[in-house]
């Protein structure tokens, strides 16, 4: 069932990628996908979770929107800093808490940290981040925290309860 | 419309030019690894988003705009990753930024003490500088 749904994700790609439907290219997409996922359960890189719905999707595509927004300001933000005659330093390593539960959810906070300019992921730990943040501004303990909120809001189960 | 999409396909080419641009200067200018981290980071969101974005305004609704969204959804989760592994190695290896203001990871004392000494320390530094 896994490697089936997996080798599907996989030839849809190719179809994306390839753009030439004759019989025997789409015959070589099928064929490479398969050898693919082959591979991979020889490899034995298939993780152990289970391939159910790990983010709410409506909620998602709203939460990637707001992450965009948040990334433009942040770029501007930093290109000021760039421009700035005077170089502020102001570097902070500060610790964030991460209470999401599925380790899909802590990746997709500490890689929307990492990609607002201004705040870099630095190591993770099992219920906190250490981030290093470029200015004052960027090291704002309550929108980093909001951003983890809204992370959490993402997991399917969370109740309101919880966020505290 | 087709000049419509021209226009916004000029506007996204120019601001994420100079995104590109500031983020390139950020590399040289800033102080050290850390900041300097940043101003890719800038060149990876901004510039790299903003220029797909126009290629895709050009390419309209075909398979290359696919592509290309493919492009940047790939880009977005891996270019994170590889800046966070870069940081990752630096912290592991013992690096830390130049002039810091705060680190709450190295002391375990109350945060509001420590990070009023490091203050303190640092406008002394900057005195005598």
């Amino acid at each position: 069932m896994r490697a089936a749904v997996l080798t599907f994700g996989l030839f849809c790609l190719w179809l994306i990628m390839s753009g030439v439907y004759l019989p025997l290219i789409i015959g070589f997409g099928v064929i490479s996908s398969v050898l693919c996922i082959w591979i991979i359960y020889r490899l034995d890189l298939v993780d152990k979770e289970s391939i159910t719905q790990q983010l709410r999707t409506g909620s998602s595509i709203r939460y990637l929107f707001w992450l965009t927004v948040e990334i433009g300001k942040a770029d501007w933000a930093v290109a000021k800093v760039i421009l700035a005659k005077q170089m502020p330093s102001q570097q902070r390593l500060i610790l964030v808490p991460a209470r999401q539960k599925s380790d899909l959810a802590k990746v997709l906070f500490a890689n929307s940290i990492t990609i607002t300019p201004g705040t870099v992921t630095v190591e993770t730990e099992s219920d906190q981040l250490i981030v290093h943040a470029l200015t004052d501004e960027a090291a704002d303990h309550a929108a980093l925290e909001d951003m983890g909120k809204r992370v959490c809001q993402l997991e399917p189960g969370w109740q309101e309860s919880e966020a505290k | 419309m087709d000049l419509l999409i021209d226009i916004l396909t000029g506007i996204c080419f120019i601001v994420g030019g100079f995104f590109l641009f500031v983020g390139s200067l950020g590399m040289i200018r800033l102080v050290d690894f850390w900041a300097r981290l940043h101003a890719a980071s800038v060149i990876d969101s901004a510039g790299l988003g903003l220029i797909l974005l126009g290629m895709i305004l050009q390419a309209g609704f075909t398979l290359i705009a696919a592509k290309l969204a493919l492009i940047v959804l790939f880009l977005f989760v891996t270019g994170p990753t590889a800046s966070h592994a870069v940081a990752n190695a630096a912290f592991m290896s013992g690096s830390r930024p130049r002039e810091m203001v705060e680190d709450e990871t190295a002391i375990e004392e109350p945060k509001a003490k420590t990070a009023k000494k490091t203050k303190k320390r640092v406008s002394k530094a900057r005195k005598k500088a």
